[in-house]
């Protein structure tokens, strides 16, 4: 992280004083006890007090605090529920933290437009409760959509199990109002399709808080799919696996949701909920398939048809709705189940090109030998998202440390077949030094540009998501070569 | 100028930024008379970039380079038995140009997206990496090329709509699809466009998943008003589903069915604004809250002799202005009197294109927020000047 600046640390006071007379009351927090809620989100392997926590409650709050923040220079963390589990809304020795949960209420329901405005600190499944009596659901389902915040989805453009069919955060979010760090505060999109003049929401879903925040969100809700039921299919080995999840994509069809499991998940996750997992099969998928009734049952019997081409050992086709529930149990229990069987895990999130599946799981046994640690796999099969849960005890010396050069070690072996570096929990700190190994010193340099465009002093969540900070000034300059004219031979047009 | 691959790309902007020659980028230049003129006094013509790099038609993923045309893409991933979802449309009829002309860089640029936008999503939502060169000369990289990426900011997605001022593509990474089995129109005649939009509005609330939703007042498209509504996917899904928006919307009249073949040539001529083909009539492409369509096309009606209809369950508003006059302030302030949304102007004479604001004026924060992005990746204003903007 960098250093922090003394300057700031010696102004506590003097801040302090300012940030109470923009939010009065309880709205602002410095003490030291209180503050200790807000020193780690998800990633609790790094902890750090906050200089100040300021809760506003209106968007001209938030105005007033940005702009006093960036005329005074100190920097801001925005944070929403704290779910974060790449450490985006980790705490500055020098910064205010601006929780945004304050901002709690769902503005406006349009059900002829199929459009909700929501204030950023509603719970991702607080917008379904809201319509779901209409029969209306918000589709991006993070497992953490209970607590998780909808200006967190933004902010990390979070994903979850129906995102193969229906869209990350991005491909359902209308219109968003954000404050700039100047504590301007401006507009994009909202309930007509595709903003007017440059994509900026594109550039605002998915910044990790490192270019404005958000005060409200308009989304898309669907109405609920008339029917879901769900396959679990056992294989002898992932590579049946891999190829039974391509072949179902090569036949046209996008299942609701698609989900494997290695052996060690299996195992910990029959052991934890009785799911009825089979426990000698070395890959077990869950394929979903949702919709009007009639095409559900038609695509069961063609999934259940290409399953067997490909080697299942095991095929079980739910015939009521309490038995897809049983079959995703296990699969949604999978995390607390690993946290029976170990200690600690580290829950890594990296993508993959599917093809490169039986590779990669051979590959990351290998390196698990070779860090001495064992590692269990879930992951969304459909995009390729892998989530390993490398195995750990913190109470072991340098384990903690083995088991992030192990994690290290998996996501390199993620860009070099071919994929990236995150999927859904966004880079924050804990992927931010291996953002060299996916992109180019230019690559990374465009994207800074971005971080320039709204936030020339790098006040907004510093330290995040870019392994150096280039001041703005600096990657102003540019390489002038005079030269001739390129294609002397081409004719002008 | 026309270069062969990304490293004379490079090279030409560079020069390009060295000496301030301003360069009009273009891909086949079918859409050349989209957006404002651009005074420049060099054109850079991508259309020799061409060729796929890599198709994995089961992992669903596309790259190719920027020129290739979006005929051959279309063609390529047809014969897999893909599409790509966002359906771009063809100016061609409408600009009275050459139809299926247009690169898969030009598509994206503009970010043009068809009837099926409402469900699959525009042609942003299906863009996953790009490689590109910046107004400084510079290569770069950013998304990737698998569906599911948060790595760094979303720059492919951000290119998308900038209609080249940002930054030249020279090789793209798509999202493709499976392509539906089949289709059929579901068809309500004789709706005033207020039930029309109803109508609309209550099908894309329900589960039965449409996939196209327009209504064409009496005399856009011969006769008596239609209002119709797309389904595609497996038949047997696509039988029962039109059961339920029989059911579903009964009271609006007894609904007639076309097939797969003439449901492709409707949603053609709704996509390509078939319509006004022909025509030299100014034409605006407005955007709105899908219920805001009717009301803002009848208060417009009052001022001046128009044309409309209506794409994107109503949100989308294809509007002929019949006198030959823009009325561009009288658009934007009847958007504005409907809850938001924007104006762009698609047809008009290059002389009445230089004289208004082609894209829909911004509040200055936000304006000033855009042209710092401008200043970021082409700080001597080299990239297609004046295309969007005036100035910039
Ligand atoms: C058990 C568990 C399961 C999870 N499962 C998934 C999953 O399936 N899919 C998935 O994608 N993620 C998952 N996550 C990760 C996490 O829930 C998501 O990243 C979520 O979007 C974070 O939301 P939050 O409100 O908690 O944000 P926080 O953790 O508070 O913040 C996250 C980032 O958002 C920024 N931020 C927050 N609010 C704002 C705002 N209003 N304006 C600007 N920036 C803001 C912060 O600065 C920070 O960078 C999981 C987490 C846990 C703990």
């Amino acid at each position: 992280m960098p250093a922090p600046d003394q300057a700031v640390l010696a102004r506590r006071q003097e801040i302090l004083s300012a940030l109470q007379a923009i939010v009065p009351g309880e709205g602002v927090i410095h003490d030291e006890r209180e503050m200790r809620a807000y020193e780690t989100d998800a990633l609790t392997a790094y902890r750090q007090l906050p200089l100040i926590v300021v809760l506003p409650e209106t968007v001209e709050q938030v105005s007033k605090v940005l702009k006093y923040c960036h005329d005074n220079d100190v920097k801001v963390v925005p944070r929403g529920a704290g779910t974060s589990l790449s450490g985006g809304a980790l705490p500055l020795e020098d910064g205010v933290l601006l929780s945004m949960m304050k901002f709690n209420r769902v503005l406006d329901i349009d059900y002829d437009n199929r459009a909700v405005v929501v204030q950023p600190g509603v719970t991702n499944l607080g917008i379904t409760r809201a319509v779901e009596h209409e029969g209306f659901y918000y589709a991006p389902d993070p497992s953490s959509q209970i607590a998780c915040s909808i200006g967190g989805n933004i902010a990390e453009n979070s994903g979850g199990v129906h995102c193969l069919k229906y869209g990350l955060t991005t491909n359902n979010v209308l219109g968003l109002e954000m404050v700039l760090v100047t504590g301007e505060v401006i507009r994009l999109g909202g309930k007509h399709l595709d903003s007017e003049g440059y994509d900026l929401l594109a550039l605002m879903t998915g910044s990790e808080g490192l270019l404005g925040v958000v005060t409200e969100v308009t989304v898309r809700i669907l109405q609920k799919p008339e029917t879901a039921r769900a396959l679990l299919i056992g294989f002898p080995t992932s590579e049946d696996g891999g190829r039974c999840v391509a072949d179902i994509i090569a036949a046209g069809i996008i299942p609701g949701g698609m989900e494997m499991m290695d052996k060690p998940a299996i195992h910990a996750a029959e052991d934890f909920v009785n799911a009825g997992y089979p426990r000698d099969v070395e890959a077990l998928l869950i394929v979903e398939l949702d919709g009007p009734e009639r095409e559900v049952d038609y695509l069961i019997g063609r999934v259940e048809e290409i399953a067997r081409a490909n080697q299942a050992s095991h095929v079980r086709i739910s015939e009521s709705e309490e038995e897809r529930m049983t079959f995703w149990a296990g699969r949604k229990a999978a995390f607390p189940a690993v946290g029976r069987i170990s200690p600690d895990y580290l829950c890594m999130d990296g993508t993959i090109p599917r093809r490169e599946l039986p590779k990669v799981l051979a590959r990351m046994r290998e390196l698990a030998e070779k860090h001495g640690l064992g590692v269990a796999n879930v992951f969304h099969a459909g995009d390729g998202n892998l989530h390993p849960l490398i195995l750990y005890d913190a109470n072991k010396p340098g384990e903690l440390d083995a088991a992030e050069a192990f994690g290290a070690d998996i996501l390199r072996l993620c860009v070099e077949v071919g994929g990236v570096l995150t999927g859904e929990h966004g880079v924050g700190i804990e992927k931010r030094d291996l953002m060299t190994d996916m992109f180019s010193e230019a690559d990374l340099k465009q994207q800074q540009r971005v971080k320039c465009a709204f936030d020339q002093k790098h006040l907004l969540n510093p330290g995040k998501v870019f392994p150096v900070l280039h001041r703005c000034a600096e990657l102003g300059k540019m390489h002038v070569h005079k030269g001739q004219l390129p294609f002397p031979d081409i004719p002008r047009f | 100028m026309k270069p062969r691959n990304t490293g004379d790309v490079e090279k030409v902007v560079a020069w390009a930024a060295a000496e301030d020659q301003p360069l009009e980028i273009i891909g086949q230049g079918s859409k050349r008379t989209l957006g404002r003129p651009v005074q420049a006094a060099h054109v850079l013509d991508l259309s020799g970039l061409t060729g796929v790099e890599s198709y994995e038609p089961a992992e669903l993923v596309l790259t190719v380079k920027a020129g290739t045309p979006i005929a051959e893409v279309e063609k390529l991933v047809d014969d897999n038995g893909q599409e790509l979802s966002f359906e771009p449309m063809d100016f061609g009829p409408l600009l009275g140009v050459t139809p299926a002309q247009g690169t898969i860089g030009g598509v994206l640029a503009a970010n043009l997206s068809g009837p099926r936008r409402i469900k699959a999503g525009a042609a942003r939502d299906h863009v996953l990496g790009m490689e590109a060169v910046s107004g400084r000369g510079e290569i770069f990289n950013s998304g990737g090329k698998v569906v599911k990426n948060v790595t760094g900011y979303d720059l492919p997605r951000a290119l998308c709509g900038a209609y080249g001022t940002l930054a030249v593509a020279t090789t793209v990474t798509l999202k493709v699809n499976p392509k539906p089995e089949t289709s059929a129109t579901f068809v309500l005649s004789g709706l005033d466009d207020d039930d029309g939009i109803k109508a609309l509005c209550k099908a894309m609330g329900s589960s039965a998943e449409v996939s196209g939703a327009a209504h064409l007042p009496a005399g856009v498209n011969g006769g008596s008003s239609s209002t119709v509504l797309r389904l595609e996917g497996f038949s047997t899904s696509v039988d029962y589903r039109f059961k339920t928006l029989q059911a579903l919307l009964g009271t609006y009249g007894t609904p007639s069915r076309l097939e797969a073949s003439e449901t492709g040539a409707l949603w053609q001529t709704i996509r390509d604004v078939k319509p006004y083909a022909g025509g030299e009539t100014p034409v605006w492409r407005l955007s709105v809250a899908p219920t805001a369509g009717p009301q803002l096309v009848a208060n417009l009606g009052e001022a001046f002799e128009l044309q409309a209809y209506y794409d994107w369950s109503g949100g989308l508003v294809w509007l002929s202005c019949l006198d030959g006059s823009l009325h561009e302030a009288e658009i934007r302030a009847a958007i504005d009197a409907v809850g938001g949304g924007h104006a762009t102007l698609v047809r008009a004479d290059a002389s009445q294109r230089s004289n208004v604001p082609v894209f829909h004026p911004q509040p200055a924060p936000l304006a000033a927020l855009s042209r710092r992005l401008k200043e970021q990746f082409d700080p001597k204003g080299i990239l297609n000047p004046g295309k969007m903007v005036s100035g910039v």
